[in-house]
């Protein structure tokens, strides 16, 4: 009896330091919870993952000799970067910069705007709010982007065809429903004790949103802002729809036409999906502890 | 005792409180007003207007003219509305066979400890940094006969031409959209795989029951709810992966991949007939809503609620 309980000790200790005492177990006992179908299965949808990912990474590094000379996966002979600089001498920085203004024109204020809406849902009552929250679930249930020759039109009347703001009040709008989810789903699981002590001393709802509530929903924040930040850095259909000068382009549609110009130099193509691809990457090995911790609480809870 | 004293002035505010209690809290609404504004002028409106814009005919620049039920009976009398209608149940169907087991085993199997999986996990979510487009494009050249994998790896297999035979195509889409949905999907089981008491395996353990019965009587049906909220998204986004075929395939060979939102934008910003397109757009919402309303079924009516909160 008493092993059988210090085994399952050990096993709800498991992930903290004390795994290490675990290799004087047997051998056998260590093997068959190894999980041996579970590893392998990982490491073959790693290879998937992976594979195409490398292939990627090093035609771009190669001459359209190395291209059509060498094996496919075999590491350029001579790496060289003049695809980046092909690249980058095709309004690369352009692109870049459009994708930057309308990521960050269209996640602040969505972040901003829901999480006021998130707390008003979850601290406030009546009828209005009840349905306004209504309303927002069925959102998610709705493929917004069946809604996109409506909005095309109305884009077009308000004057705002081939304009970056155009790409942005579409995307806050998709965004609110999942954003004020995560958010009100966050800030629902405040204690009521903190909220009462802070009307206690005196402050409004107002400033206990800006105080108390902000605060405490950081993580949160931090998720539905990288969330909603993904999705419209990698949009690629409402700037397909709603904008027509190559001087408008964002990264994904810069992308699209670059290959219809390049599609004989599969190099540069791919450099070119590397450089869209980079400032997220350089994003996610900065910050993805956050990130994942981010998503993985903002979509289980 | 000190617990009493401190709770005595919280019981008096609550009572002045609930005064003004309903009214303060109504008086809150407001503050959903900006995020309201958005939602209805960019996407209720447009909703209401789609379905308006399938009565009438519209070239996209010109005015726009009544039509009557014509595009209705237009759209319905076109084999390409029931190749896009088959199409997408299909690719829907199919991937999330594919993609769920997947998804949920790789959950399951990073929501572990080992040091390993941690590393292996950083890579799986690789995909996730990555535009449709950009995506789209490198399985492209990937998939050249001569200087992509085929050759790469001496699997002479797969030097097919796989954009060129339909149902090739249709395939590599399938794969292509589990390559790039499956790390999403088992980041979600990955955070609902951790939130399962430890103390239910402890109790399994005692009773002698091993990994897999684990897996299958506590695991699983813990997760019930994380399955119906991975697949709701799975389910609905699946109407939306206009972008990756749209750059992959453009809905060809012939119409072999032209889902329905993909033959929404053809209708109507190719071929310049808005109407037949809202047509196909209202289809898309009626089932995107059916879709979604069946699958909070699953999870049992009485936790609808609680399942859209667990989303």
């Amino acid at each position: 009896m008493s092993t059988v309980l210090k085994s399952s000790t050990e096993e709800a200790a498991a992930g903290s330091p004390t795994n290490a005492s675990r290799p004087k177990r047997g051998l056998g006992q260590r093997l068959s919870r190894l999980n041996i179908p579970g590893g392998l299965g990982g490491w073959i949808w790693l290879a998937i993952i992976i594979l195409p990912i490398y292939y990627v990474v090093i035609t771009s590094l190669k001459t359209q000799a190395g291209y059509f000379g060498q094996n496919p996966l075999a590491v350029p002979t001579s790496p060289t970067l003049e695809n980046y600089q092909l690249v980058l001498e095709k309004d690369f920085a352009t692109y870049f910069m459009n994708s930057a203004i309308v990521t960050l024109g269209s996640v602040i204020p969505t972040v901003l705007i829901s999480f006021m809406a998130s707390f008003a849902i979850v601290r406030g009552s009546g009828r209005f709010l009840k349905l306004v929250n209504g309303m927002f679930l069925m959102g998610l249930a709705i493929p917004l982007q069946a809604t996109i020759i409506p909005i095309y039109l109305m884009i077009i009347r308000l004057n705002l065809y081939d304009s970056l703001l155009a790409l942005m009040l579409p995307s806050i709008a998709f965004a609110i429903p999942l954003t004020v989810l995560i958010l009100s789903n966050f800030i629902r699981d405040v204690p009521n004790e903190l909220f009462e002590s802070m009307r206690l001393d005196g402050c409004s709802e107002w400033q206990t949103m800006w105080r108390l509530a902000l605060p405490l929903t950081r993580p949160a924040i931090v998720t539905v802002a990288i969330y909603n930040g993904l999705h419209v850095w990698n949009g690629f259909l409402l700037p397909l729809v709603l904008t027509q000068s190559p001087g408008l382009r964002v990264l994904p549609l810069g992308l699209w036409t670059f290959q219809g110009e390049f599609s004989v130099n599969i190099p540069a193509v791919l450099a070119s999906v590397m450089l869209s691809t980079l400032p997220i990457l350089v994003l996610y090995v900065i910050g993805r502890r956050q990130l994942l911790a981010g998503l993985t609480a903002g979509f289980s809870k | 005792m000190s617990n009493a004293v401190s709770t005595a002035p919280r019981a008096a505010a609550r009572r002045s409180e609930s005064r003004d209690a309903g009214q303060r809290k109504a008086a809150l609404a407001w503050l959903t007003l900006p995020a309201l504004f958005f939602f209805v002028v960019f996407a209720v409106i447009p909703l209401a207007g789609v379905l308006i814009l399938s009565f009438t005919s519209w070239d996209g620049i010109g005015a726009i003219g009544a039509a009557g039920m014509d595009n209705w009976f237009s759209v319905f009398a076109d084999p390409v509305l029931y190749n896009a209608l088959g199409l997408t149940f299909l690719i829907m169907i199919v991937s999330w066979l594919v993609q769920t087991p997947i998804s949920l085993l790789l959950g399951v199997f990073t929501a572990g400890s080992q040091r390993y999986r941690a590393a292996l996990a950083v890579l799986y979510f690789l995909p996730l940094l990555l535009s449709s487009a950009a995506v789209a494009i490198a399985f492209k050249a990937l998939l050249d006969p001569n200087f992509g994998l085929a050759t790469g790896l001496g699997l002479p297999f797969l030097a097919q031409d796989w954009l060129g035979v339909p149902h090739l195509a249709l395939g590599l889409v399938i794969f292509v959209i589990a390559w790039q949905f499956v790390p999403f999907h088992t980041l979600i089981y990955q955070g609902g795989v951790r939130q399962i008491p430890k103390s239910l395996y402890e109790a399994a353990q005692i009773d002698g029951a091993g990994t897999v019965k684990q897996f299958f009587h506590i695991t699983l049906p813990q997760l019930k709810y994380t399955i119906i909220t991975s697949s709701t998204l799975m389910v609905v986004g699946s109407l939306t992966y206009f972008d990756l075929i749209f750059v992959l395939t453009g809905g060809g060979p012939g119409n072999s991949t032209r889902i329905l939102a993909l033959d929404m934008y053809l209708r109507g910003f190719r071929a310049n007939l808005m109407g037949p397109a809202s047509v196909i757009a209202v289809i898309l919402v009626i089932i995107g809503l059916a879709l979604a309303l069946f699958l909070q079924r699953l999870g049992g009516k009485d936790k609808q609620g609680s399942q859209l909160e667990g989303l």
